[in-house]
């Protein structure tokens, strides 16, 4: 079968697929209806009025910015694509406004949503606003400890911000009660999901709302290097960033495509504890059914999906989506992976050569790139990189001055002063 | 599947069912075993028996407590397994867990070892909720081939196409969902509950019907509706979540519900 006939079944390979309960079938098959008739054949212009809001409301197209002094240190052209600059402060906004008016076409009146940093729940708050429709968001208590600007953010566009308490409070746990409350208000409710991960068709229909980043990358290299990219590094939690940015490249096999996990404190396994000191997901993890679909998980060797551990509450996730799993199992997407330190590092890196602040997330990916500085592994990053600056930094800023101390990061400024 | 009755069959021979859930392992193995065995005292005639998963997203907050309880205390497939083969009570088990357990288990991969194991170890039928009948193939095979039932749930959104696609694959009995959501203690029926079993009044297989059921009234409601048996589970897992008790008050609630489900089969109408 090829790709285009499994992905027809919701499949990527061996990845993907429906696993959800009953009660939720029937809406997974409108929602599949309502994505191929909407997205797809783009049935009463509808992706007509998406691009029209992301135009408009989002401030597409985001720059591909040549970044110079990243590009002397390295000695290769580095471009970095600003999905910071979207509207919100990530390219969480793509898939969320393409979801929220997805819903109004389908004529749900209630939107539910899951969120570990809060820039999906933001994003999807926004998107309610914007479009009139009432929201909830479900945020694990961790999450909520250190993202507190998103939560503020969510509550002024007055979406209800529900705690989530079992477990280690972050997204995983998240996912599990956005699911339930769907499950009971699946008549008139739609469930936003962040990533592309969970049952079909949402990998596919986000993936898709999140391929205008790299359909305006591949325009924009065109016209401003005058040729396609040797390589699109990316940082991949759920991977929504990440497919988004490989999926026009996908069938250029001369274009490398990096997955930067999250390496956290190291890739082992304390399977005693039922934790992940990382969320390295694609370079370490099993097959397994995680949130409707099949996918590479963190998982115990009985099956039970052990907790994963982040600096970035962003990456924080014990799975990955379905397409990225496939991609990584037959090599055309490498994964590789960077820790808690380095992504600091790259946080304080950029913000001094560049003048921006990267979202945690978005500085795994920059943190690969000056890891494979002085190794082998350099070569394979050719001489024209894509870096896609998936979010802003500023909702982690009380992480990055907490844990910039607590590590020594002895790039970070010195805050010694104002104490 | 062959015409022979299976022993899940077998269960809802003359009388409404009465079909306890209990998590295993909640809060140890031992503890289980004395209140499975309490359970039947009590009147029960299939006992749903939780192997815990981390994620369970069909469940609300009681039985997510009570798996929580379960894995904090080292709750595993293998001693799941264990404790089923040295249960000691006269009715079938019917094993309720999460897909990714079954895909994870033994050393080959698939679902066949899961099915084997479970099969040996006294397992009479399967529960998977978060396994849609499209995804099923491959467990369906396997438990074809072990013996085992492979029970569906039918839920209020169920259309009638899913409904057909459902019982051609489903064996055992059929679980009726009694409303929208998850698992949990309610204080009433739901309209829903009269829905479903009137669409699915033309089924040779047994109804039994889950999802907030708690008290005997709520039982004879139930089956004088037209159901063959009611599933009990968060109002046991509250009984042992409190830890006072447990055993002696498990059995009475289990008579209490058996005789609320009688009572109901005096109200349905009988065939002439």
């Amino acid at each position: 079968m090829s790709d285009a006939e499994f992905e027809k079944e919701g499949k990527f390979g061996d990845y993907g697929g429906q696993y959800v309960p009953e009660v939720l079938m029937p809406a997974i098959e409108e929602l599949q209806s309502a994505y191929e008739r909407y997205v797809l054949e783009n049935e009463d212009g509808f992706m007509d009025e998406f691009r029209r809001h992301l135009r408009d409301f989002g401030g597409r197209p985001t720059p591909l910015q040549r970044a110079d002094a990243l590009s002397e240190r390295y000695d290769r052209d580095i471009y970095l694509k600003r999905e910071d600059l979207l509207h919100g402060g990530a390219h969480k906004l793509n898939n969320a406004l393409g979801q929220v008016l997805l819903a109004k076409y389908m004529g749900k009146d209630r939107i539910v949503a899951e969120t570990g940093a809060g820039q999906h729940g933001t994003a999807t708050a926004m998107a309610a606003t914007y479009l009139g429709i009432d929201c909830e968001v479900y945020m694990g208590r961790t999450d909520i400890n250190r993202q507190r600007p998103n939560v503020f953010r969510m509550r002024t566009h007055d979406a209800e911000v529900n705690p989530v308490d079992v477990g280690s409070g972050t997204l995983k746990e998240a996912i599990n009660e956005t699911m339930r409350d769907w499950a009971t208000n699946v008549e008139d409710t739609h469930y936003v999901i962040g990533s592309v991960v969970g049952p079909h068709p949402f990998p596919q229909m986000v993936r898709d709302f999140q391929a205008i980043i790299s359909k305006e990358v591949r325009e924009q290299i065109q016209e401003q290097a005058g040729r396609l990219p040797d390589s699109v590094v990316a940082c991949a939690g759920g991977g929504s960033n990440t497919m988004g940015a490989f999926h026009e490249f996908v069938s250029d096999e001369n274009v490398s495509l990096f997955a930067v996990e999250a390496g956290g404190s190291g890739l082992t396994i304390e399977e005693d504890e039922g934790l992940a000191p990382h969320s390295a997901s694609l370079s370490t993890g099993e097959d397994g059914v995680l949130h409707g679909a099949r996918t590479k998980l963190l998982q115990s060797r009985d099956g039970q999906v052990l907790e994963s551990h982040s600096v970035s509450a962003g990456l924080d996730y014990s799975g990955v989506g379905p397409e990225l799993a496939h991609l990584a199992e037959t090599g055309r997407v490498t994964p590789v992976s960077v820790g808690d330190d380095a992504a600091l590092k790259a946080f304080h890196r950029l913000s001094k050569l560049e003048g921006i602040i990267p979202a945690l997330e978005s500085s795994h990916a920059i943190a690969y790139v000056e890891e494979a500085r002085n190794s082998d592994e350099a070569d394979d990053l050719g001489d024209l990189v894509v870096v896609n600056v998936s979010g802003r930094g500023d909702k982690d800023l009380d992480t990055v001055i907490e844990e910039s101390e607590k590590r020594g990061i002895d790039t970070a400024p010195s805050m010694e002063v104002f104490k | 599947m062959s015409n022979q009755q299976s022993a899940l069959e077998s269960a809802f021979s003359d009388e409404p069912a009465l079909i306890p859930y209990v998590v295993a392992g909640d809060p140890d193995p031992e503890s289980t075993k004395e209140y499975v065995r309490a359970l039947a005292e009590g009147g029960a005639d299939v006992i749903e028996l939780g192997l815990p998963f981390s994620e369970p997203i069909a469940d609300g907050p009681t039985i997510q407590n009570a798996i929580q309880r379960a894995l904090s205390g080292g709750m595993t497939p293998d001693k799941y397994l264990d404790l089923v083969a040295e249960l000691d009570v006269d009715v079938p088990i019917v094993c309720m867990t999460y897909y990714n357990l079954i895909y994870q288990y033994g050393e080959s991969e698939g679902v066949e070892s899961f099915v084997s194991a479970a099969g040996e170890a006294g397992v009479s039928g399967l529960i998977v909720p978060d396994l849609p009948v499209e995804e099923s193939d491959p467990l369906r095979e396997a438990c074809d081939e072990h013996g085992l039932d492979l029970v569906f749930i039918v839920a209020p959104t169920t259309t009638d196409e899913r409904e057909a696609k459902i019982l051609s694959q489903a064996s055992g009995f059929v679980y009726v969902q009694a409303r929208m959501g998850t698992t949990g203690a309610q204080a009433d029926v739901s309209s829903a509950t009269h829905d479903s079993l009137g669409r699915l009044a033309e089924t040779d297989l047994p109804k039994v019907v889950g999802f907030g059921v708690s008290e005997g009234d709520h039982a004879k409601e139930i089956i004088s509706a037209g159901a063959s048996g009611v599933v009990v589970g968060s109002a046991l897992v509250d009984i042992i979540a409190s830890g006072e008790n447990v055993a002696e008050r498990l059995e009475s609630k289990a008579a209490e519900l058996k005789s609320g489900a009688r009572n109901g089969t005096q109200e349905v109408p009988q065939p002439e």
